[in-house]
């Protein structure tokens, strides 16, 4: 077994624990930690398949500055433990075979891709070796230019609407 | 020893790292006594004087206090995240300082050629980046894993700011990243080289001066050091997100701060002040003699001062330690020795030198009241921050044309 394999390996173990702890933790902050954890785990299996970029934009914007909002208004909110209800009739009825069928699905395109190329290889510059700040520049700001458009007006829009909202008169 | 000849990138790896971390938890350890001496005098007190000669034992003293304190753990803390939080902040801190590169090209090491550096990644800032944002977890799970009110107030006081600050230094260094090009440190030295007028070095400084000016204020608020210290003001909070925290676990705290202090230095080095590149022509041969002559100086003075103005044991060991200055610094003048020093000596010196900065500020500047903390965050720096990174855009645009 060769160290990228091992390393695979370990990491996709902590993304899948960690993303099963974050489901099964009682308290809020031990939930947002496993998911912080998760990122991490992701962000190490990005720069495995040499997406170093990706890897370290994954980390900065996820893990370094959602997740910190996401500490933070559950620190001010000072949430206490969950309760648990005990049965949801959607979850048993509509997330089960949901989950199977999700499982299935996913399993289904992996094995029939088993033998395709690496991501590295696929997606292109990007992804592959050292990337320059010409190339990335290039790639956001005229192929992807309209969907980075598109995303900035979101932000915008998000960024409108929490202003609206703390300046409301009481 | 075939272990060694086959995984000969592990075994060096292991080996940099360990010399690292040696060097660095040393420089942690005396740059606590350097600026309480600084402060010190700052504010014209002596300082440490008694553990040892010049209170140079001082950090020892503390180090070992630290470890032999009772280790409490407050009643009705999160364990796990109580004793994460310290871990956390500590190696995070130290992570940062892997990317860093100390030296020109490289150095052999068990046959290999080393880079002066832990780990050449062509993303460095990006990376150095990553690891330092999710530095706040530290602070803001300390402050609230201690189940307790100032703790809490501290910890989201440093998130908050944290988060604020991180968008200004992280645009501040935008203004460089377009001028070099690159992610990479080595090439953003690199294109620092050469000089304006023949004499005055290319370094991002001059350009980029208000990249400069707000990539050092908002380092000083990521830090959480004075004036921008809020998470710890003691006159508030008592102590901040640490107050909870006791022994080795408060130490790790503290040598977390100081390691960000080393880290965000070594970065402003890399970045506005040509990082190992001398700011001497290289025509001028005796500049190389330099290192040597700082440590030879250094040595008599100190072998000065033991003799003439110490009494009892420190009248032998300093004497004796100015003996070992002078002997590395005649070492740095042997011909195989004197090209590897030249780059990290003129690096370690620019750090220091924005390590005193940082000294400087804690002993002068009064303490930010929170909303002036916010107010000078959000309206002053971020906007300039932004008119620099638009002007420099626009400067490059043009020149490169």
């Amino acid at each position: 077994m060769t160290l990228p394999i091992l390393l695979f390996f370990v990491f996709a173990g902590i993304a899948v624990g960690g993303a099963l702890s974050l489901i099964f933790a009682r308290e809020p902050i031990h939930s947002a930690l496993a998911l912080i954890l998760v990122m991490v785990a992701l962000a190490v299996l990005y720069l495995l398949m040499g997406a170093g970029f990706i890897s370290a934009v994954q980390i900065i914007v996820y893990a370094g500055a959602i997740m910190v909002l996401f500490v933070f208004v559950i620190m001010l909110l000072n949430a206490g433990v969950e309760n648990r209800t005990q049965h949801s009739i959607m979850a048993r009825w509509l997330g089960i075979p949901l989950a199977v069928f999700l499982i299935g699905d996913l399993a289904y395109w992996m094995a029939r891709g088993a033998h395709a190329l690496p991501l590295a290889e696929r997606s292109g510059s990007l992804a592959a070796g050292p990337v320059s700040t010409q190339d990335l520049s290039l790639h956001l700001f005229q192929s992807y230019l309209f969907p980075f458009e598109i995303t900035s007006i979101l932000i915008l829009i998000a960024v409108l609407g929490a202003v609206v909202l703390a300046r409301r008169e009481p | 020893m075939e272990f060694v000849s086959h995984h000969a990138i592990l075994v060096v790896s292991v080996v940099k790292i360990a010399v690292l971390l040696f060097i660095v938890l040393t420089a942690l350890a005396y740059l606590t006594w350097f600026e309480r001496k600084v402060v010190a005098h700052i504010q014209s007190r002596l300082g440490p004087v008694f553990t040892g000669p010049h209170g140079l034992l001082q950090p020892l003293a503390d180090g070992l206090k630290f470890m032999f304190k009772e280790d409490v753990t407050p009643p009705g803390a999160d364990r796990f995240v109580y004793v994460l939080a310290p871990l956390l902040s500590f190696s995070l801190a130290i992570t940062a300082l892997a990317l860093i590169p100390f030296g020109p090209g490289t150095i052999s090491i068990l046959g290999q050629q080393k880079p002066l550096a832990i780990a050449h990644v062509s993303l460095g800032l990006l990376f150095l980046f990553a690891i330092t944002s999710i530095g706040v977890y530290g602070v803001a799970l300390a402050g609230w894993s201690s189940n307790s009110k100032y703790p809490l107030l501290g910890g989201l006081r440093s998130s908050a700011q944290m988060i604020s600050y991180e968008v200004s230094l992280t645009l501040s260094v935008v203004g460089v990243l377009l001028m070099a090009g690159s992610f990479d440190f080595d090439s953003i030295i690199q294109s620092q080289s050469g000089r304006w007028l023949g004499f005055i070095p290319r370094w991002n400084l001059i350009p980029q001066i208000v990249g400069f000016l707000c990539y050092f204020t908002a380092a000083l608020a990521e830090t959480n050091r004075a004036p921008f210290d809020l998470p710890e003001a003691e006159s508030e909070l008592v102590a901040g997100f640490h107050t909870e925290y006791s022994s080795f676990k408060f130490a790790m705290f503290f040598m977390a701060e100081y390691a960000n202090m080393i880290t965000v230095s070594c970065l402003a080095t890399v970045l506005f002040l040509g990082g190992w590149l001398s700011p001497l022509s290289s025509s001028w041969h005796w500049a190389w003699y330099l290192p040597s002559l700082l440590l030879i100086l250094g040595g008599l003075a100190t072998i000065v001062d033991g003799i003439w103005k110490m009494r009892g044991l420190a009248r032998v060991i300093l004497p004796f330690m100015g003996v070992v200055l002078i002997a590395v610094g005649l070492l740095c003048t042997r011909p195989g020795v004197i090209g590897v020093v030249q780059g990290p000596f003129w690096f370690l010196l620019k750090v220091f030198f924005l390590l005193f900065f940082y000294v400087w500020a804690r002993g002068t500047l009064p303490r930010l009241r929170y909303d002036q903390l916010m107010d000078f965050g959000w309206k002053l720096l971020l906007p300039v921050a932004l008119a620099n990174l638009v002007i420099t855009s626009l400067v490059v645009l043009l020149v490169n044309r």
